[in-house]
């Protein structure tokens, strides 16, 4: 299975729950923001992770999903081998 | 000293006009907001009229991040409470945010959410339904979406009660200042014209099936068919009187009474609770029936509910004994925004010295003895209104406003009741 970018997983998370909230954020330092400061809930996550499965076959638990912590702890997380 | 409660803002969402002035010059010119459904082809309905909101871009209005979650009954309760807490002046910000409550009201939750999810759930499986299908989609979801967004954390509550909840709501916000909360953002907003909500609104049964804009929700008319539906409200924002005096707020008028009465069982040969909910909402206003100037109905538009609508306005007014009006008749009932809007439409009566009409050509019949404003809004001085709201299922609620001492709102006074100017001034009474 091909990697999932920062860029798709960026367009997963805005698709799921809207767009980042970046007024203060650089595009740039997005990935390494924690969900909380770009506006991203519990919720949200979760609402993410399904559409991941949907749309990349990526299986995520949702206990997992809500203990990370920013855009990049997420991307490893769905592209960690096996 | 100036005590009680009075309202410093309100927000409207109308199928006739966004925005409190938008909504009041349309009321007042009698521009209609029913028109047919537009949403989906109602061609299978036998019902396919509806009081619509237009030109509500809901991404020019919300953040990106509220709109994956909220359906349009919340998107449209968002917009409301926002123009009413910017209209009251109230410092969210540098206010205790336990000081400041939120109590709704919404009879028909998150419909066109819902059915979208639904018709996922089937065709796609559970793994694509929306997380936010949780909360989307039912009662509390608006008071909980103003609360949030806003940081208002002091009382937080949710009435349903059908087309009377959304007196209720303001009724319990009253109460939530009197027990101390300085602030409360009332109100109420419904939705439901996706062709799911649709269907579940005709099943009640009362829906008018005309076809003609003009002459398919004719309240008290002899010729009464029914009602038609929209959607929106109103939010207001209600504070203590002492409290919005000290930081200079102007009011629009006091919520001065409220009253809640439940019909009897169906059957029964017992008088239905309305005149009830009228004798006991003008002692807890202070009010003596002689001092009401304008009767704001519940309307349901079918003889029945009509003729004992009338029934027990006469019992307490007197024949022809008071103005009786319905601006709903150009928005469609609104369901828990019907009675938040009323209010409001009876705070800019006061404000503006005017009662706005049903539209012209509705003939009562004589035997109901009631003083209906017909065709043209009436100049008159409005110091104290009532408003009256039923709910499928017995549910009967009163308000009466009436104008707060001390700083109120004065608008410019109406010229032949066709306009009204949007800008209000302030006014120091006496």
């Amino acid at each position: 299975m091909s990697d999932v970018t920062m860029e798709d997983l960026m367009r997963v998370l805005a698709e799921a729950a809207g767009d980042v909230e970046t007024a203060d954020v650089a595009a740039a330092d997005v990935p390494d923001t924690s969900f909380e400061d770009l506006g991203y809930d519990s919720l949200a996550l979760i609402e993410t992770a399904a559409r991941l499965k949907r749309d990349f076959g990526v299986v995520l638990s949702d206990d997992d999903v809500v203990e990370l912590s920013t855009p990049r702890s997420l991307l490893e997380l769905v592209n960690r081998p096996g | 000293m100036v005590t009680g409660v009075v309202v410093t803002g309100i927000g409207v969402v109308a199928p006739n006009g966004l925005g409190v002035e938008d909504y009041w010059r349309a009321t007042l010119a009698g521009r209609s907001g029913i028109s047919r459904l537009t949403r989906f082809d109602p061609g299978g309905h036998r019902a396919s009229l509806a009081g619509q909101v237009g030109g509500f871009d809901a991404e020019a209005r919300l953040p990106g991040r509220l709109l994956p979650q909220t359906d349009v009954s919340t998107r449209f309760a968002l917009v409301a409470a926002e123009l009413a807490l910017a209209d009251s002046g109230v410092d969210v910000a540098s206010t205790c945010e336990y000081d400041l409550g939120v109590i709704t009201s919404n009879a028909l939750g998150g419909f066109e959410f819902t059915h979208r999810e639904f018709r996922k759930l089937w065709t796609e499986g559970p793994a694509s339904v929306s997380v936010y299908e949780s909360f989307a989609w039912f009662y509390a979801v608006n008071t909980g979406q103003i609360s949030i967004r806003h940081g208002l954390r002091g009382p937080g509550r949710v009435l349903v009660g059908e087309q009377a909840g959304g007196l209720d709501a303001i009724g319990t916000a009253r109460r939530a200042v009197r027990r101390g909360t300085p602030v409360v953002v009332t109100g109420g907003v419904d939705s439901a014209l996706d062709p799911w909500g649709w269907a579940a609104q005709l099943a009640g049964g009362r829906v008018s099936g005309s076809d003609d804009p003009g002459r398919a929700y004719l309240p008290f008319d002899v010729a009464a068919s029914g009602y038609v539906p929209g959607e929106g409200g109103a939010i207001l924002v209600l504070e203590d009187a002492g409290a919005a005096a000290a930081r200079g707020a102007t009011a629009y008028g006091e919520v001065a009474g409220y009253a809640a009465t439940f019909d009897p069982a169906p059957g029964s040969d017992r008088e239905r609770a309305l005149r009830r909910a009228v004798e006991r909402v003008l002692p807890d206003a202070g009010t003596a029936p002689v001092e009401v100037d304008v009767v704001f109905a519940d309307a349901v538009a079918l003889p029945g509910p009509d003729a004992a609508e009338a029934a027990a306005i006469r019992a307490v007014f007197g024949e022809r004994g008071v103005p009786v009006t319905a601006p709903k008749a150009l928005t469609g009932r609104l369901y828990a925004g019907g009675g938040p809007l009323d209010t409001a439409a009876a705070l800019l009566s006061i404000r503006d010295g005017v009662v706005p009409a049903v539209p012209a050509g509705v003939e009562v019949p004589p035997d109901y003895g009631i003083d209906l404003v017909v065709g043209a809004p009436r100049r008159e001085p409005v110091s104290c209104a009532l408003v009256l709201a039923r709910g499928k299922g017995g549910f009967n609620a009163a308000v009466v406003v009436r104008r707060a001492a001390g700083r109120t709102r004065v608008g410019a006074r109406v010229g032949n009741g066709a306009e009204t100017r949007a800008e209000a001034r302030v006014e120091e009474e006496r």
